[in-house]
């Protein structure tokens, strides 16, 4: 039998204990061991950026990260990102600015437009396509994506207290 | 009532036709709450791996299990002779061919199916994959299909060496499958003849592979106690599935269900029924278990349904201004080693008689001949109607090719040669009806969006300054589409006709459930459909539920692909709702004691005329339905169904303008602008349509300037993951300037033409114009795509122009 190993990390806010072969990769343990089906598996191959989560901090490809490294992690994934009820200025943008077509890139690119927006809160068009271009999206033509990142830049600018 | 506030309240109540109505689906998507084929988990399931072929063409000699078998987790090891006994180790097409679902003592193509592992998880199934001994004896690999028909030519396909033909006429050696021709070729000789100018380019239209960012899969569940079969699946056209399953497997077609869920894109790669899902199915049969199959990227870009390989050549005749009198376009199509892509059984090369184009073409010939090689089959797919894409490149580019000849304008070319607004109907030589059109409006509309003529003079300029390090091209393209197959008279798929269907039922409050025969994989179906309803029943859009893809919920169509929803099922979905609003007009004039000729509609209500205030609402009669307060013998409930056969195809069109700026020493091609008019007729929802247009020149910018499938003169891959095949980043893709004239469809209950291929079938051309066109000056007629920058590189360096 696989090795297995018991790896223990916060999802979304939750502590979560699971169970993993040696070899899982971490988008696995997340589809199949935790029923977290948001990020999607598109290419195995860290290409298209389907598979994004956010881990301490920063944006991951889960296809290309075994569970076993994560133990201890901090980890947000699309479903973490709707809080008390209320969307995520990310997600909201998106619909509003028709950001998405079929939905298969979706809960990867908003993951990572939520770690580029951490980054750098108000990023220029030229920005906004440098720092998406890890995650693939074969239906919008990436323009209304761009459209939706700025949205909720400013969504998200209006909403922090300014600073003296 | 009646005052034009309250009117316009009312209206904007509806979100109806016409409204940038945001978006019924995304509420799931954005939450990550999709439910698409890999998400589905059902007790007990398998997960199968599939064991592929090495080698291009190959005899197995034998196929060892043992190990495998003896690896942990592995249930079951599928090979052809496992499906034999319930004689499924092969499957008819949806081209007329037949295809092998395990490979039957030969492989014909690399990573063709040849074993499936059962296993307790996609690990253990891949482990077992890996153990799988099959014993080949490499043959030669037809990889040009130029080399399929010679005389020595290894025959690929065995099982149908002696067949003369395979569904679509006689064939005249093993590796033929059909002969197409249309128009006069006698009439089109004779214009030639006769021409003061003739042209002739051959142009390719390379393999390219959609590469939805959902690969193919499903989760076949049979239940051995009841005899049901249910197959959740990425698919198109699940209605179609369902029939060919019944097809195959001899269950009553009323116990299987296919369900199509949420599909990540398809784009024409989920139109094909695949060997996997197959022997999924199979495998389910057998193990009285649930079993999912789900393709790596390698296999889909590999094995499923690529497009296009179509070597074509392209011949006009015209008088010295450019009027051309004659059109010979010839194709030798690749379509791989089974023909197994989707193709109406009267029209094997698809719509490529569409190659006149906008064009009043005189005299016209066509012909096709497809051939089998040892690569993948497929052929049509790739965001356009069957072949459509061919044949427009094809002509937009010859009209360039005649323009530089006779010394025309590109733009000039052009509107010489439409169709002109009043020839409307115009029946093509080609024998199609372009229903209504008016080009010259849009493409005059965009030259004056650029300042087309500032444009030409920079670009004269430039190429006056032979120091210019860049070269700057304008490409044009005036495409005329042809979707929403189709007639039944014309278009039939294993015999059964494209019309397409919409169920509507009304509840007693005033929600709406509509179902039909399509399947959205992304085009925003739950919202167009309920605009359609909202406008055409006066119910606002917000209560009206869309549901597809279940078929044993919605009516039998034939799916998504060719544009054909908005054409067709948004014409049933118009047409159910108006049999809706026939009864409800029944019954308004039964409550307000009046006769139906004397009431009229005001987008909510049906009113008395000369009498306002008498009126109901369409609320107030979706309950009076539901009561015995109706007119003598009428029945209960505000329920239609409507199955739309469509009197003909439609004719979307646009003008495309591409201004781009070519490094002379690297060949790198930077996209300037981009504009886009496109006229799909009627508009339902500008936002969605706009969406649409950017996603299909995208992917027109990623098949003219990068894609590619390659091979190897052995027949072996050379490009099927994402590291090697171009998909477009938000980094290389251009801005999308977007603008439309509205010309509607006559023949269509709300002029509507459909939209999401235009782009695609438009955008392809107009990058390769005008790459091409900042050669033009050095003499270049013609350059292959993909355009990349290392092709264009070397034109640069062949005219010697890359020098400092």
């Amino acid at each position: 039998m696989a090795t297995t190993h018991t790896v223990s990390f916060k999802l979304n806010g939750k502590p979560v204990d699971v169970t993993v072969e040696a070899r899982e990769l971490l988008i696995h343990t997340l589809r199949e061991r935790l029923a977290h089906t948001g990020p999607h598996i598109g290419c195995e191959t860290t290409h298209c950026g389907a598979c994004t989560v956010d881990i301490d901090g920063m944006s991951v490809k889960a296809c290309t990260v075994l569970a076993v490294q994560c133990d201890g992690a901090d980890m947000l994934t699309i479903e973490g990102l709707e809080q008390g009820g209320v969307l995520h200025a990310l997600q909201q943008a998106f619909h509003e600015e028709h950001g998405l077509q079929c939905g298969y890139c979706t809960p990867g690119m908003i993951t990572r437009a939520y770690r580029l927006l951490k980054e750098n809160p108000n990023p220029s068009e030229q920005e906004i396509r440098y720092g998406l271009a890890g995650n693939l999206c074969r239906c919008t033509g990436y323009q209304n994506i761009v459209k939706a990142v700025q949205s909720a830049a400013r969504t998200l600018a209006a909403a922090q207290p300014a600073t003296a | 009532m009646g005052n034009m506030s309250d009117l316009k309240e009312r209206e904007d109540k509806l979100q109806g036709m016409g409204t940038s109505l945001l978006r019924k689906e995304d509420a799931k998507f954005i939450r990550g709450q999709g439910q698409y084929v890999d998400d589905i988990k059902l007790p007990g399931m398998l997960f199968g791996a599939i064991v592929r072929s090495p080698f291009a063409h190959a005899r197995i000699k034998g196929i060892d299990k043992s190990k495998a078998l003896a690896a942990p987790g592995v249930v079951a090891v599928l090979t052809a002779d496992d499906l034999k006994p319930v004689k499924l180790h092969w499957m008819p097409t949806l081209g007329g061919d037949v295809q092998a679902v395990l490979a039957d003592k030969k492989v014909c193509f690399q990573y063709q199916e040849v074993a499936m592992v059962l296993a307790t998880d996609r690990y253990a199934a891949y482990d077992g994959a890996a153990l799988v001994e099959v014993d080949y004896d490499e043959l030669p690999a037809i990889v040009d299909p130029k080399k399929s028909m010679d005389k020595d030519a290894v025959i690929i396909r065995e099982d149908i060496a002696d067949k003369t033909e395979v569904g679509h006429g006689p064939r005249t050696h093993p590796n033929h499958i059909f002969t197409w021709e249309a128009g006069n070729k006698a009439a089109a000789d004779a214009a030639f003849a006769s021409a003061e100018v003739t042209v002739r380019e051959e142009i390719l239209n390379p393999r390219v592979h959609p590469c939805p960012l959902e690969t193919c899969g499903c989760v076949a569940s049979f239940n051995k106690a009841t005899g049901h079969l249910t197959v959740y699946m990425t698919t198109q056209a699940p209605h179609l599935v369902r029939t060919v399953l019944a097809m195959l497997s001899g269950i009553a077609e009323s116990k299987i269900r296919v369900v199509g869920g949420d599909i990540g894109g398809g784009f024409g790669n989920k139109v094909p029924i695949y060997p996997g899902y197959v022997v999924a199915i199979v495998a389910s049969i057998v193990t009285g278990v649930p079993v999912k199959w789900i393709e790596s990227r390698i296999d889909n870009i590999s094995t499923t349904g690529f497009a296009r390989d179509y070597h074509g050549v392209g011949e006009l005749a015209a008088d010295k201004d450019g009027r051309i009198k004659g059109l010979r376009f010839t194709a030798l199509a690749d379509h791989g080693a089974f023909n197994s892509h989707v193709s109406a059984t009267k029209l094997p090369a698809g719509l490529f008689s569409i190659c006149t184009g906008s064009y009043a073409i005189p005299n016209a010939y066509a012909r096709v001949d497809a051939v089998y090689t040892n690569k993948a089959p497929g052929g049509v797919a790739y965001r356009c109607s069957l072949r459509v894409t061919e044949a427009i490149y094809l002509i937009e580019r010859m009209m360039d090719v005649l323009a530089l000849k006779v010394g025309v304008d590109k733009a000039e070319i052009r509107r010489r040669n439409f169709v002109r607004p009043e020839q409307f109907p115009y029946t093509t030589s080609f024998g199609w009806t372009l229903d209504s059109g008016d080009y010259h409006t849009a493409l005059d509309k965009v030259l004056k969006a650029v300042d087309y003529e500032a444009l030409r003079k920079e670009q004269a300029a430039k190429r006056a300054d032979l120091k210019s390090p860049t070269l700057m091209g304008i490409g044009i393209s005036t495409f005329t589409e042809i979707v929403g197959a189709g007639p039944t008279k014309v278009c039939d798929i294993l015999g059964i006709g494209l019309f397409d269907s919409c169920e509507i039922r009304v509840h007693p409050t005033g929600g709406v459930i509509a179902r039909l025969g399509t399947m959205t994989q992304g085009q925003g179906h739950a919202t167009t459909y309920a605009q359609i309803i909202a406008t055409e029943l006066g119910l606002p859009a917000s209560d009206i539920v869309v549901e597809e893809g279940d078929t044993d919920k919605s009516p039998y169509g034939a799916g998504t692909w060719g544009s054909r929803s908005t054409p067709v099922s948004g014409a049933a979905t118009a047409m159910a709702a108006r049999k809706i609003k026939d009864k409800a007009k029944k019954i308004a004039a039964h409550l307000l004691e009046v006769g139906e000729g004397d009431l009229e509609w005001e987008i909510d209500r049906f009113k008395v005329k000369g009498n306002p205030t008498q009126a109901k609402t369409m609320k107030e009669i979706c309950l009076v339905s539901h009561t015995g307060n109706l007119p003598a013998g009428m029945e209960q409930g505000l329920n239609a169904v409507s199955y739309y056969d469509p009197p003909n195809l439609t004719f979307p069109f646009g003008a495309y303008l591409c201004v781009l700026d070519i490094d002379k020493h690297t060949g790198e091609v930077k996209v300037r602008r981009f504009y886009a008019l496109d006229d799909c007729g009627t508009r339902i929802n500008p936002m969605v349509i706009e969406g649409q247009i950017h996603g299909g020149l995208t992917e027109a910018f990623a098949v003219a300037m990068g894609q590619q499938i390659p091979f190897d003169d052995s027949g072996n891959h050379l490009g099927n993951s994402l590291m090697d095949y171009f998909l477009p980043t938000a980094m290389e893709t251009p801005h999308w300037e977007t603008d439309h004239t509205v010309t509607p469809c006559p023949h269509h209950p709300i002029g509507a033409k459909g939209v999401a291929e235009s782009p695609h079938v438009g955008g392809i051309p107009c990058f390769s114009n005008a790459v091409i066109d900042a050669f033009a000056h050095l003499g270049v007629t013609h350059m292959d795509m993909p355009h990349n920058a290392y092709r264009v590189w070397q034109q640069c360096h062949a005219l010697g122009i890359d020098k400092r």
